[in-house]
């Protein structure tokens, strides 16, 4: 994984984009998520010690298998392999019991532990298979290579229903709602000055557009221009003030208004780096005067309108590229004819 | 880098050990403005700061920032903690100035994970 990311992100002074750094793999988070327990084979042919190697050639020929657990009342004791077996017959001691030809210090993974542990094992033994063994030590079942890219294949595929189908519930409002014109308004109040809850309208605004469909760049350009707003109606205005953000098929208009004091000169609030925030503001890590800068980066138009004592509205708009329109999937995951 | 090595390099601590994940980290950014994180910090940095109030776990959230350093000692409180959980995002606490840490992590490989500056000078 290391050495891929390396190639990916590269050492070679390209620049990073937004989506290299998006692309850090849903299947690493699983192989953390996911835990052995989900991804072994259960069903698990089992050998006794006192079993014959005998016993050993028919199990393995039975079940077209390369080797066997060993357990006594259900506790691991030891491994049984196709080697083992050929080193007994070498011996002409088919009738020994497995017990004297196992493996007994068997390295194991716990049924609790992540996928990524097993992983572990297998890249530093060249194991290919190993029995997986809950907290009592008791056999619980074996995993391979292949049992786990099984589990995360299952896994990837269901997130991506599920996430599919959510954003289809979500996102075919914009289909099945007939009008000229279509939008769905989300409207927040924000309190003045309340630095504890702040942000948190621009947090379900940016999880709403995740809903809706929105790739994950364009909800966090959204999310940054309408949380740099919602940090000056908390910061500046007497009263607090309303941001309103209007989803439509092809743009989102965001806007935030206020009551007051309003700005005397608009056009030096816009200078980067221009700032009459408060102490206060300075000391939570804004007011710099890069919010409207930044701002005007993340949106393809801004305006501001301001006069002293009438209050601020704030007009920002983002464009979809038409790949990234809100629509529905081509087919309804409920399958046709449904 | 795993996250892992990059809590060992600030000798820090996970404070909301719950969600943690051992992330393949691709780079850091280091800023206690957080307007500065918001313009130019790219996904899935960690971000090293020693700023140290709510508005650092909603930026890092904004940010798609993966994992954020609290510096210098600071202690971030339990409603942060808390928010952060919600938010998936794990913090670390280090004893380690912002400069120290900085310099050993990108010394070790971690890449700058800020835009260039010029990008936003036109």
């Amino acid at each position: 994984m290391s050495d891929s990311l390396q190639e990916l992100y590269g050492r070679t002074g390209r620049t990073i984009t937004d989506r290299d750094a998006q692309d850090i793999t849903r299947v690493e988070e699983l192989s953390y998520d996911l835990k052995t327990s989900d991804v072994m084979t259960r069903d698990v042919q089992c050998l006794a010690p006192m079993d014959t190697m005998r016993a050993v050639f028919d199990l393995l020929r039975k079940y077209h298998i390369s080797g066997a657990p060993v357990t006594e009342n259900d506790t691991l004791v030891g491994v049984i392999s196709q080697e083992d077996l050929m080193r007994a017959m070498a011996d002409g001691d088919q009738h020994a019991p497995i017990q004297k030809y196992m493996t007994k210090k068997v390295i194991t993974v716990k049924s609790y532990e992540p996928v990524v542990k097993a992983l572990e094992i297998f890249a530093r033994t060249k194991i290919g298979r190993l029995p997986v063994v809950d907290e009592n030590e008791k056999l619980a079942g074996m995993i391979t290579k292949g049992d786990i890219t099984r589990g995360v294949l299952i896994a990837i595929r269901k997130d991506y229903q599920e996430e599919e189908i959510r954003r289809y519930r979500a996102s075919h409002l914009f289909e099945d709602i007939i009008s000229d014109r279509t939008s769905l308004i989300l409207r927040y109040k924000i309190k003045p000055r309340d630095f504890t809850n702040g942000g948190q309208a621009s947090s379900h605004i940016k999880r709403a557009l995740l809903r809706l469909g929105a790739s994950p760049q364009l909800a966090r350009q959204c999310g940054i221009a309408v949380y740099e707003a919602e940090m000056n109606l908390i910061f500046h205005s007497n009263n607090g003030g309303v941001l309103r953000v209007q989803v439509e098929p092809r743009r989102i208009l965001m806007q935030t208004s206020d009551d007051g004091p309003g700005i005397p000169d608009v056009k030096q609030a816009l200078q980067p780096g221009w700032s009459t925030a408060s102490e206060l503001a300075r000391s939570m890590g804004f007011g710099a005067g890069m919010g409207l800068v930044n701002i005007q980066r993340c949106v393809n138009k801004m305006d501001l309108e301001s006069a002293p004592g009438k209050g601020t509205k704030l007009f920002m708009e983002i464009h979809l590229r038409s790949d990234e329109k809100f629509k529905a999937p081509p087919e309804s995951p409920e399958g046709p004819g449904v | 880098m795993r996250l892992s090595e990059v809590i060992q390099y600030a000798k820090g601590e996970v404070l909301n050990p719950s969600v943690f994940k051992d992330y393949e980290i691709v780079g850091g950014c280091g800023a206690d403005l957080m307007s500065d994180v918001l313009t130019a910090a790219k996904p899935g940095a960690v971000l090293l700061t020693g700023l140290c109030n709510p508005q650092v776990v909603r930026t890092a959230e904004m940010a798609d920032v993966r994992a954020v350093i609290f510096l210098r000692g600071k202690q971030p409180t339990p409603e942060m903690i808390e928010l952060a959980t919600q938010k998936n995002i794990p913090i670390i606490s280090s004893q380690k100035g912002m400069f120290e840490l900085c310099g050993q992590l990108y010394k070790a490989g971690l890449l700058g994970l800020e835009a260039s500056w010029s990008d936003y000078h036109e």
